[in-house]
């Protein structure tokens, strides 16, 4: 997992460089994603998460620095093709990424622009329907499917062109509970078994300490980087910027507070519930 | 206390006739007192967002009353005094904002209420500060040089300088930060205790329903299926589960920690609430 598939090289940028009003939203940005890696890019609203994401696809172009794409820089316009057949985008809001009446169409309008043969195009709709989990959906009408639903076919219609890598800027803000959940399950599952390096833009702590690594945005800088035990057990750096623990983390912290020697390892409402697994076969 | 909102079986069916027709609310019948802070949950489709256009007669109903301020929204003449006393905040309301600077945009609605200036301004310095936005700035802001949580606290404010007696959000927070998520249910608080206003509140966040609201209420498939105080809700974790919503993180723990057999109350709502009770499980087995 150690091959560099994104690399940010001393990254700024600037919105209206050409004029007085121009505004820097990210500043000597150094980061590498990692092929395989399934990265969490968290932060306040205006942290540059966003702008970060559209850099990684050439949707929007470095005003000083460099991306390097899988050895391709975003800077020379004739890598922008391959570059964005690599990496694929997912937004906030799923009704405006579906453009067909049929699930199966909208799943198949990428793999149809890349110029493939029918046949090629029905099988790889078929795949990605299956990994999705909508297979049984493929002749129904997309705005009669539920929010979570209509989001994974988001991810479908960009998994169809077979990206190496998929980010996905908030993709759960608007999704309920149960809707969250699928995702996020559907995220680890083609991260893990498909190897598809996924970079997930997000404010929901919860989803964060799933990731390998997390990376904290604040004001255009990285303020910390690291695996999620490291990067949470940084409280008072991440309440300064606005950030909130998950409520396990923020149980654990207060009973740490308390005098309670609980260990560091514990991320998740299954870690805690593990701790006193084992403590009540201790005792 | 007195029924702001009364709802007596309540259908909407959209499209009705045509091969379209979906019956998006069935019979429903809620009483929203005067004054409460009231969430509406339930997943995507479930009708959240229908409900909420009838409190200001945006749809009247297919069948059933909605009585609101005393007023029948059906009646097309009484109809219009709605939009002045109910402010609907839409999904992304940073979407509707249009005006040159943040300042103008807030004042726009006053200013149609036919308001002198000095009281036109005096309202929108009053809704930037409830938001927490600085009044001299804004007039100097555009809005769409803003982030995304700004804009909205913007876009909020304009419903808020309308000083209206019912405020309805639809799904406030979503896309926002933790901090930004805190401030404006803060803010959303101190407006409902200084107007003695009626809030509304349509979210996907239990924790926040946990936190903020006195009543709520759960729709599934256009039926209303519970209704309560969030301790009376969250206690039913079975039956939410089953419709695609969830507890608040703490009252998932404490739920767990009594299936392995640890004597802590299941009623937990709140982080310091799940701590506390923690606390004293590990206390007693520490000695």
């Amino acid at each position: 997992m150690d091959e560099v598939f994104i690399a940010v090289k001393d990254l700024t940028y600037i919105y209206n460089r050409d004029n007085a009003g121009g505004y820097r939203a990210l500043s000597g940005i150094d980061l590498e994603v990692k092929a395989g890696e399934f990265l969490v890019i968290a932060g306040p609203n205006g942290s540059g998460k966003s702008t970060l994401a559209r850099l990684f696809n050439a949707m929007l172009k470095p005003s000083g620095g460099r991306v390097i794409v899988a050895g391709m820089d975003t800077m020379i316009p004739e890598n922008v093709w391959e570059i964005r057949r690599r990496v694929g985008m997912v937004f906030q809001n799923p009704d405006n990424q579906i453009v067909s009446s049929l699930v199966e169409e909208d799943a198949a309008f990428g793999a149809e622009n890349l110029g493939l043969p029918a046949e090629e195009v029905q099988k790889r709709v078929a795949e990605t329907l299956r990994l999705t989990g909508l297979s049984q959906y493929a002749s129904h009408a997309p705005h009669l499917l539920s929010g979570g639903q209509k989001q994974k076919l988001a991810i479908a219609g960009v998994l169809v062109m077979r990206p190496s890598c998929l980010v996905l800027d908030e993709p759960t803000s608007m999704l309920d509970p149960a809707g969250r959940d699928e995702l996020m399950e559907t995220l680890i599952r083609l991260n893990r078994t498909m190897k598809v390096t996924v970079v997930l833009v997000t404010h929901f702590m919860e989803e964060a300490v799933l990731a390998d690594r997390v990376v904290v945005l604040s004001d255009g800088r990285i303020a910390i980087s690291g695996p999620p035990a490291m990067v949470f057990a940084e409280v008072e750096l991440l309440a300064g910027i606005g950030l909130k623990l998950p409520a396990a983390l923020e149980i654990a912290h207060g009973l740490r507070k308390r005098g309670f020697p609980l260990p560091q390892e514990i991320l998740t409402i299954y870690d805690l519930l593990a701790y006193f697994k084992n403590k009540a076969l201790e005792d | 206390m007195s029924s702001i909102i009364e709802i007596v079986q309540l259908t909407h069916i959209y499209s009705p006739g045509t091969p379209f027709q979906v019956t998006s609310l069935d019979s429903i019948s809620l009483d929203i007192k005067k004054g409460v802070f009231f969430a509406i949950i339930g997943s995507t489709g479930s009708g959240k967002s229908t409900l909420v256009r009838h409190f200001n007669g945006l749809l009247t109903p297919t069948a059933g009353k909605v009585r609101v301020c005393g007023i029948d929204t059906a009646d097309k003449r009484q109809r219009r005094n709605l939009w002045r006393s109910v402010g609907l905040v839409f999904q992304q309301p940073e979407q509707q904002l249009f005006e040159e600077t943040v300042f103008a945009d807030v004042a726009f609605g006053p200013r149609n209420m036919g308001l002198t200036e000095a009281e036109v301004t005096e309202r929108v310095h009053e809704a930037l500060r409830l938001v927490g936005l600085d009044p001299l700035a804004a007039s100097r802001m555009s809005p769409f040089h803003l982030s995304g949580g700004v804009r909205r606290k913007a876009a909020i404010a304009g419903v808020l300088a309308l000083r209206p007696q019912i405020l309805i959000l639809d799904e406030p927070t979503a896309g926002l930060d933790p901090q930004g998520k805190r401030q404006l249910m803060e803010h959303v608080e101190e407006f409902r205790r200084r107007e003695g206003a009626t809030i509304i509140l349509v979210t996907h966040d239990m924790e926040e329903v946990a936190l903020m609201a006195e009543r709520v209420a759960v729709l599934n498939r256009g039926r209303l299926v519970m209704e309560g105080s969030p301790r009376e809700i969250f206690s039913r974790a079975a039956e939410l589960t089953a419709i695609g919503l969830d507890l608040p993180a703490p009252a998932r723990l404490m739920r767990q920690l009594r299936l392995l057999g640890k004597p802590v109350r299941t009623d937990v709502l709140t982080v310091a609430e799940a701590e506390e009770e923690i606390a004293v499980l590990l206390g007693e087995t520490l000695c």
